[in-house]
């Protein structure tokens, strides 16, 4: 019996062996390939870069693949990778103003400048299963496309800005100065917008998505328009510090949303349009609005309004949101603690003894 | 390079290894304060020693003998995981032998076997902040430290004896660390505290989910809060452990039945056998 304690070793290389075979189920069915997970299950394959905050389609397959599909310990898997990455360079900002359209939609205009583009959503499905999707080998005719880049598109929130309407951003004093980075720093907080944005950018996807909702419902409500969502391909550049110029190291799928939240104005702001913010990579738009929703709520004190709720309360959602984070703290609960527990129990039979003893008085 | 390639000794990276360093001369320097640290994201999860993992790379060296329990056992699954981790990662020897270590990585336990000068014990911390229960926010918490305002503890503990009669906290209990900070000592039972005071042995604490390290040089005071009329205390279950007699160690409860059976062993297995081996050599002579 006091065995059971013993031999861990052998039960944790069985275990893993164990798991290498639930992991490939049923041998006779053909094994997944990489290629597979990329391009058939992108949007599994781009939650997991953007909660890991590392863009490599391919290694994020390999984690999908390694994790049985579980998005969180996939996560987990391309993180622990990450960090042992060595940062080469900050990119300039990614400008998203040129970004090579595939979706773009605002709420707020019937129709603007490059016009509203649908793109592949899933908003206008009915969702009836789709049995035809179960028998393999159907064809897929090519879909007629909006062509990207055609055409200005401007931001819908710049066009607001132009007249004033809406608070114009500050950009940074420096662009090619150092970005916050808080998988290299601890936080402390208040932590600021740029590292609030950082957090939730990487953060989980179901904790934004209820805190965002909680605002809609009251518990710090600010209400909000679509102000603009697109999607698209950008293009990342890094500026070489032997050659004196930005070059282009690449493209990567970006979502980006902006919310328009009205503000009352103050003593020395007038009433105006205030913004919300949410960027992730891939095609993230539920997270995207979500976290536009969440950063417009933690911009309560900045604008003078009252914090009411867990979603303007930085501290609460940034220590919250990591979803790598909870998940280990949560789940560590199941490591052995009989040395608390037998503690807990003396004391617990003690202060029994003592009531019943009182009792019996 | 690592016995396994592709990673740095002991897995992290030279600057990670520099910068926690860094926090833990600070920590040092300042016995009990809660250093901030640019914890890292390990390989294995967080809540699971993710900070002590991080203290232990980066003090050990190739020359370290490295042990690791948890629950004071050196064959409970997440310190096997641990062990096997530096073993694959650094190369460094192993033991389960409390007195050849020179590096002790620990969750919830201090070993029975007094430490010496030569020995570094490294605490995995869950919750570094001991008043975390009472105020959840961090910037708040901060202020309080550096005013050294304890007062919402006291109070605390003052209506835990106001109410039961005795102070209702069996493991974590808050100690007072050079006259000064008020500390977690992790979850090890309040037991074990009489053993972080004045300790020959470096003691270092890391929790990485929370990115904190702390530390208690060796030879500090370290007080248990309590007051003048109900002075600290342990508890012992009274009973000797079932298998080498001691009466003194911190004794696991081991449910042996269907009818409520019960012994207690030793939590602390390698003091324990040492006890047995005495006992058998004993016998022999």
């Amino acid at each position: 019996m006091y065995v059971a304690v013993k031999g861990g070793e052998a039960a944790i290389d069985a275990a893993h062996a164990w798991l290498a075979e639930e992991r490939r189920g049923d041998p006779s069915v053909a094994e997944l390939g990489l290629d597979q997970i990329r391009e058939q299950l992108g949007l599994a394959v781009d939650r997991v870069m953007a909660e890991a905050s590392l863009h490599d389609p391919d290694l994020a397959a390999l984690a999908l693949k390694q994790a049985q599909g579980d998005v969180i310990e996939a996560v987990f898997l391309l993180r622990a990778y990450r960090t042992t990455l060595p940062r080469l360079a900050a990119s300039l900002p990614v400008d998203t103003a040129k970004m090579a359209v595939e979706r773009r939609i605002s709420a707020t205009f019937k129709d603007l400048p490059g016009g509203q583009i649908l793109g592949p959503t899933y908003d206008y499905t009915h969702r009836l299963l789709d049995f035809a999707l179960a028998a393999e080998g159907g064809e897929v005719p090519a879909a007629p496309k909006a062509k990207p880049g055609e055409g200005a598109m401007p931001r819908v929130l710049e066009l607001l800005a132009g007249e004033g309407l809406m608070e114009r951003e500050a950009p940074p004093e420096d662009e090619t100065g150092p970005v916050p980075d808080l998988t290299r720093e601890p936080l402390s907080f208040p932590a600021g917008r740029p590292l609030r944005l950082q957090a939730m950018a990487r953060g989980d996807e179901g904790f934004l998505l209820a805190l965002g909702y909680s605002t809609q419902r009251g518990y710090g409500r600010n209400h909000p328009f679509a102000g603009e969502i697109r999607q698209g391909e950008v293009s990342v550049e890094v500026e070489v510090p032997e050659l004196g110029f930005a070059i282009d190291i690449g493209d990567i799928v970006l979502t980006e949303c902006q919310s328009v939240n009205q503000f009352k104005g103050d003593a020395t702001r007038p009433a105006q349009f205030t913004r919300g913010y949410g960027l992730v990579f891939g095609r993230g738009e539920r997270k995207a609005m979500a976290m536009a929703l969440v950063d417009r709520a933690l911009r309560a004190e900045e604008l003078g309004e009252a914090v009411q709720g867990p979603a303007q309360d930085e501290e609460f959602v940034l220590s919250h949101a990591d979803n790598v984070e909870a998940s280990g703290f949560v789940q560590h609960l199941k490591l052995p603690h009989y040395v608390d527990f037998q503690a807990e129990l003396q004391l617990v039979r003690a202060l029994r003894a003592k009531a019943l003893k009182e009792a019996a008085e | 390079m690592s016995a396994d390639s592709g990673y740095n000794f002991a897995y992290l990276d030279e600057q990670t290894k520099r910068m926690i360093r860094r926090a833990l001369l600070k920590a040092v320097a300042v016995p009990g304060y809660q250093v901030p640290f640019a914890s890292r994201e390990m390989p294995l999860p967080y809540g699971w020693g993710t900070g002590g993992i991080q203290v232990t790379a980066a003090v050990l060296g190739p020359e370290d003998t490295l042990k690791v329990i948890d629950q004071g056992a050196d064959d409970t699954t997440n310190a096997v995981s641990i062990r096997r981790f530096f073993a694959r990662t650094a190369g460094v020897a192993t033991t389960t032998r409390t007195i050849e270590a020179s590096v002790i990585q620990t969750r919830h336990r201090i070993p029975e076997t007094p430490l010496t000068e030569d020995q570094i014990l490294v605490y995995q911390v869950p919750i570094p902040e001991p008043l975390r229960w009472l105020e959840p926010r961090e910037a708040e918490t901060r202020a309080l430290h550096a005013l050294g305002d304890y007062g919402v503890m006291q109070v605390e503990l003052y209506e835990d004896i106001a109410i039961h009669g005795k102070i209702k906290r069996a493991y974590d209990y808050p100690v007072e660390v050079a006259g000064r900070y008020l500390t977690s000592p992790s979850p090890i039972p309040k037991f074990d505290n009489p053993k972080l005071s004045d300790c020959p042995a470096l003691q270092l604490f890391g929790a990485g989910r929370e990115k904190r390290i702390y530390a208690i040089p060796p030879y500090t005071a370290v007080r248990s809060l309590d007051f003048e009329d109900h002075p600290f205390a342990v508890d012992h279950p009274g009973h000797p452990c079932a298998i080498c007699g001691d009466t003194d160690s911190f004794l696991d409860e081991i449910v042996i039945d269907d009818a409520g059976g019960r012994i207690f062993v030793c939590s602390d297995t390698d003091h324990c056998r040492e006890r047995q081996e005495g006992q058998a050599h004993e016998n022999a002579a």
